[in-house]
């Protein structure tokens, strides 16, 4: 809420300035947006009189205007706009001034005249379109005729007035009105602010019970009264009124709207005020709509109603949309001259279901769903009668229409003072709680250490006795609260197994040249679906905000290959990412997904560059394999690990892409991603691996144990030999384990050869065979014996010809 | 020509022969030639059977003096070019040490991990927890157990990503206060805990909203935490993580799950605290909320608010790294740019 000092100087005597003010705001209730002055930038506007107003000979448009600015000469300034004319006080922009948008003028030629100076309209002083009064839409804007040549335009417009803007949260809706706030200041400042009040007079000759009768369901609205002003004249308000309302951020309608306004503004409940002639029976209703009915609000929008929203009727139709906006039938309009004015509390739930659903916030409706205060309605509707009268020149009918009026009991919480000491840390005293709560004015007895409180209506957000501590807690400042840290019995804090498997993982990867990505989890169904590991429905969201971002991913591979186009598409062309993250997979008929951890790679281009002396690390699939590789043997997995060639997979390259397994399961793949698919994201040739992280977790690991060193020496035996095309590596190292004897202790592969020196379809390949033997010097004859077993073997098996 | 003449003259020569070598060989063909079985001192070692009794002890002794002299000569020679060889070989390997070195792969931790892996690490210290829970929640768990029922005007403050109207991505950590509490045995002490995770909310991206971000919930619950102790421990948070010039301080706030509810400000990065357009001139900038759990929060656990209590916070570690290092839009934490992910290694 934008707060004018000026007016809240009305209720207090501060004697502080507004920064100061803000400052303890945010620090003791609600943070302060702002302080500001609506003058704020500008400068050298000042009164001006137009004392000739000529036709621009070279212009169908403009005028020439002699203006007197309080000095000995007037002014020439050309001026365009159609209203202006001789008589009239004007806002000046002197040469030199700065006016809204930082703009500075100067004094310049206008089609060959000279121009020293600006006559201004309100939005270009500042005034948000939406506060300016319509009135002077089109042009410029006509001061009080008693205003003074040459003095400033600021205290005139309420514009040196310094406002301290509030931004609410939503439990203190109390300061969405000028007596809250006053009675928080109040309470900030150990001060008791003085209400407004007013004179009502009762000098019309009807009874509003003779006007009006009511049907109001009690649980749409607990209270809902009126009055009636009749015989008003509708006119401008006094600017002392308009001012009130657009330095609040409100526009001046008329004098009985405004009144609505400001009476809003002041006790925080929000007013309706209907023509009372143009209602088509005096009955007034409040119920739900019909589903279906139709009702054009003040704004012009015809309004197809749900049955859930709450409407005001004649024994007709809807009149309005009850809290939200008024209909246009009943518009107050310069011909009214009965005004029926509402006063009424609605049910918050409805009023912010209609208000979301029509895309209505108003301050009516944001108001009511943050909460009214039930003490305050009489006294707003009472109010508001009176100065609609006075302003409209009308008389007040007798008494107030009663359609429901629910009371509504001050809570009583009691707190003791061990509680609050205890819950905030302090050491406070009964004095010093007792005097907090006479500071907020809430009825508070104590006996030492039990305070029994009262708390006023308009404090409708406490009802328990935490909300008590809250309020002792600001008041007696968060900065004299003690900094202590928890104390009791130690915990241990340490990370589970899977959480650390989880950060080794990382580490593991960011070794290997990996940079840790975090995509986005939301993706398309199509991504979603991709490099899946396993059959999965996908989880999809009801009102997406996006096309991009429709479905939680089900592998993380897509948003690495969104990454590396992200990259690619900005000239990056080595890029190599992994992500940790969760991939989630639903059942047919689940409505949860199951969430899994996954761990995914992705590289394309080199890992390392190329320079003056070593080659760049181009990514291949071994190179991915070779990660994967380190990975799995750091994970200390119980089972063995191998890969298997695979073409399941749909978006990988069919004949360069391999499964992996983990004993018999298998827990990722690893390969190139299918050219086609590259393509489709733009991306140059890409090896990714994703690993289901979870089931490495859940996987046997072997424990560590310390394997004695060898004290005798290995013994090698390197073997070449010339095989088929289609026998891999992993079945000759399987045939050499198998029949490699008791003391082989490594096979490496060393060279594979294909080529044009070879027979077509074979290749050579070669390993080093390792033996070891801890008891005793292997003895040359042994190693060459079990050697010669396995050159027959590999010749036997494999028709291999040792090379 | 008398022995000892000779000698001298041996040892003369044979010095100023070996202070000419000028390699390896030529100095071992010098000490072959003057101390070998053949050599000349040998040779006139064996005249010294012809002279007299009295004198053989003397120059016996002369002899070998000279011997010892020339044989450390030859050594301290050896040593000479061996050392000078050395040197040779050294001065013709000299690298320009300035080319760069041979470039090893390594890659980062992305910045938002940086910062929650700080925060696991110092809440570790203090006998904490880390607890994860699910990313698609039921509304249950990261509503209603949270105080906000259905109908709760602060849902408006958080817009959802609803799969159906039961089910949804989570909006913030806190539902896992609720589950931790659920978990707890109070029997066996304090629960202290916090949860780092991802979180979305039903926003447009731009440079200050994504739809998808991180949080770091904690919760410590027992029989006395006070709101001193939530203070004091958001001080430990800010110290830890920005230094030890950074002040805290408590704003009063609503969070429908504490009560009282605050938010914690921090000294402004830019300006240490004297106001600039980074923190709108207050000197301060909002990092995070927090409060003392609301006993109706506690209830929905299970747990007795007339017994225990404690206080709640919720961070969020992108904000932390957009303040911490300047980063202006929030899109850079999930668009991994390698030029944005590779920056991030510095120690503060």
């Amino acid at each position: 809420m934008k707060v004018s000092m000026d007016w809240l100087n009305e209720y207090l005597t501060l004697d502080v300035d507004p920064q100061t003010l803000g400052e303890k705001i945010e620090r003791t209730a609600v943070e302060v947006d702002q302080v500001y002055k609506m003058s704020d930038g500008m400068s050298k506007l000042v009164v001006g009189e137009t004392l000739s107003v000529e036709p621009h000979p070279d212009s169908d448009h403009l005028h020439i205007c002699q203006v007197d600015v309080g000095e000995d000469e007037p002014l020439q300034i050309v001026c365009g706009a159609p209203n202006v004319a001789t008589g009239q006080k004007v806002i000046v922009a002197l040469p030199g001034a700065w006016i809204a948008g930082h703009h500075k003028i100067k004094k310049s030629k206008m089609r060959g005249v000279a121009s020293n100076g600006m006559l201004c309209a309100l939005q270009e002083i500042g005034f948000d379109e939406k506060i300016a009064p319509k009135a002077y839409d089109e042009g410029i804007y006509i001061l009080p005729a008693d205003s003074e040549n040459g003095s400033s335009v600021f205290p005139i417009l309420g514009m040196d007035d310094d406002i301290v803007e509030t931004d609410l949260t939503p439990n203190r809706g109390d300061m969405n009105s000028m007596n809250g706030t006053a009675w928080e200041v109040g309470a900030i400042y150990g001060k008791t602010p003085k209400m407004p009040t007013f004179s009502l007079n009762e000098d019309g000759s009807r009874k509003v019970s003779d006007l009006l009768q009511f049907s109001v369901d009690e649980t749409l609205a607990p209270t809902y009264k009126m009055r009636i002003v009749s015989g008003v004249t509708i006119q401008d308000s006094p600017l002392w009124l308009q001012k009130r309302l657009w330095e609040a951020g409100m526009r001046p309608i008329n004098n009985i709207v405004d009144v609505t306004n400001y009476i809003m503004l002041t006790y925080g409940q929000p007013l309706h005020a209907f023509d009372y002639d143009k209602l088509s029976s005096h009955h007034i209703h409040v119920r739900l709509a019909d589903e279906g009915e139709h009702l054009t609000t003040l704004d012009g929008e015809d309004r197809k109603l749900r049955d859930s929203d709450m409407v005001i009727a004649d024994d007709k139709h809807a009149i309005a949309l009850a809290g939200t906006m008024g209909g246009l039938d009943t518009e107050i309009d310069d011909n009214t001259t009965t005004i029926a004015i509402e006063s009424a509390i609605f049910d918050p739930i409805k009023i912010r279901k209609t208000a979301r659903f029509f895309n209505l916030h108003s301050e009516a409706s944001m108001r009511f769903e943050r909460g009214v205060n039930k003490d305050d309605n009489q006294k707003a509707l009472d109010h508001a009668a009176t100065l609609m009268a006075e302003l409209g020149q009308g008389q007040t009918e007798q008494g107030t229409g009663v359609g429901s009026d629910t009371p509504v009991e001050p809570a009583k919480v009691s707190v003791t003072l061990t509680r609050i000491n205890h819950v905030l840390g302090t050491q406070l005293t009964a004095d010093q709680v007792q005097t907090i709560f006479d500071h907020l004015n809430f009825p508070t007895d104590n006996d030492g250490e039990t305070f029994n409180v009262t708390v006023p209506a308009r404090r409708w957000d406490i009802h328990i006795e935490a909300d008590l501590f809250e309020e002792v807690a600001r008041l007696y400042g968060y900065d004299n609260i003690p900094s202590t840290l928890p104390y009791g019995t130690m915990t241990p804090g340490a990370l589970t197994f899977k959480q650390r498997i989880i950060r080794d993982s990382r580490r593991l990867l960011e070794g290997a040249g990996l940079n840790q990505a975090i995509s986005y989890a939301l993706t398309t169904t199509a991504k979603a679906e991709q490099f899946m590991m396993r059959d999965s429905e996908p989880t999809e969201l009801a009102f997406p905000m996006s096309t991009d971002h429709t479905t939680a991913r089900m592998n993380l591979i897509s948003g690495l290959l969104d990454d590396i186009a992200y990259n690619v598409a900005r000239k990056q062309k080595n890029v190599a990412l992994y992500e940790q993250g969760r991939v989630f997979y639903r059942e047919g008929d689940a409505i949860r997904p199951l969430e899994v951890e996954h761990i995914a790679g992705a590289v394309t281009g080199t890992l390392t560059t190329k320079t003056w002396h070593a080659e760049a690390d181009t990514i291949d699939f071994y190179g991915i394999k070779g990660i994967v590789d380190l990975f799995l043997h750091d994970m200390g997995l119980s089972e063995p690990v191998h890969y298997e060639a695979t073409q399941a997979h749909a978006q990988m390259h069919p004949g360069r892409t391999a499964d992996i397994y983990v004993g018999d399961q298998v827990v990722g793949f690893v390969g190139q991603v299918h050219p086609e698919v590259a393509s489709d994201y733009k991306i140059p040739d890409t090896y990714v691996f994703e690993l289901n992280l979870q089931a490495l977790i859940d996987a046997p690991h072997d424990q560590q144990q310390y394997e004695p060193i060898s004290k005798f020496p290995d013994v090698t035996r390197d073997i070449a030999i010339l095989v088929d095309q289609s026998v891999t590596n992993a079945d000759v190292v399987a045939l050499i384990n198998k029949r490699g004897g008791a003391h082989l202790a490594d096979v490496q592969l060393f060279d594979v050869y294909e080529g044009v020196h070879l027979p077509a379809g074979k290749k050579s390949l070669a390993y080093t065979l390792t033996y070891r033997d801890r008891q005793s010097t292997l003895v040359e004859a042994d190693v060459t014996k079990a050697f010669d077993k396995v050159t027959a073997a590999l010749e036997k098996e494999f028709d291999a010809e040792i090379r | 020509m008398a022995l000892r003449e000779r000698l001298q003259e041996l040892h003369d020569r044979g010095l100023a022969d070996i202070k000419k070598g000028d390699s390896l060989d030529r100095i071992n063909e010098i000490r072959v030639q003057l101390l070998g079985k053949k050599g000349p001192i040998t040779q006139a070692l064996r005249g010294l059977r012809d002279v007299s009794a009295e004198e053989r002890p003397k120059i016996g002794s002369f002899a070998n003096q000279i011997r010892d002299e020339l044989t450390a000569a030859i050594e301290e020679r050896n040593q000479e070019l061996k050392k000078a060889a050395i040197n040779a070989k050294l001065a013709s390997e000299t690298l320009d040490v300035t080319l760069p070195g041979t470039p090893v792969a390594q890659g980062q931790p992305h910045v938002i991990q940086r910062i929650i892996d700080q925060l696991e690490d110092m809440f570790l210290g203090m006998g904490y927890q880390v607890v994860d829970g699910p990313e698609v929640e039921d509304d249950h768990h990261n509503f209603e157990m949270m105080n906000l029922p259905k109908d709760h005007p602060a849902r408006d403050m958080q817009d959802t990503f609803y799969i159906t109207p039961e089910i949804l991505m989570r909006t913030h950590t806190s539902p896992n206060q609720a589950r931790a509490m659920e978990a707890h045995d109070f029997s066996k002490g304090s629960l202290k805990m916090i949860s780092p995770g991802r979180v979305y909310r039903r926003d447009t991206d731009d440079a200050t909203h994504s739809h998808q971000f991180h949080q770091v919930e904690g919760l410590v619950i027992d029989k006395h935490v006070t709101m001193a102790d939530l203070k004091g421990t958001l001080e430990m948070v800010a110290a830890n993580l920005f230094g030890d010039e950074f002040d805290v301080r408590l704003r009063p706030s609503y969070f429908p799950f504490t009560e009282p509810s605050v938010e914690a400000d921090i000294t402004c990065f830019n300006c240490m605290g004297k106001g600039c357009a980074v923190c709108k001139n207050t000197g301060w900038i909002e990092v995070l909320g927090a409060g003392m759990v609301h006993p109706n929060v506690l209830k929905m656990a299970g747990v007795d608010s007339s017994v225990y209590g404690g206080f709640a916070f919720g961070l969020g570690p992108d904000r932390f790294a957009m303040l911490k290092y300047g980063v202006d839009d929030i899109r850079n934490f999930y668009l991994n740019d390698t030029r944005f992910l590779t920056q991030f290694y510095k120690r503060g």
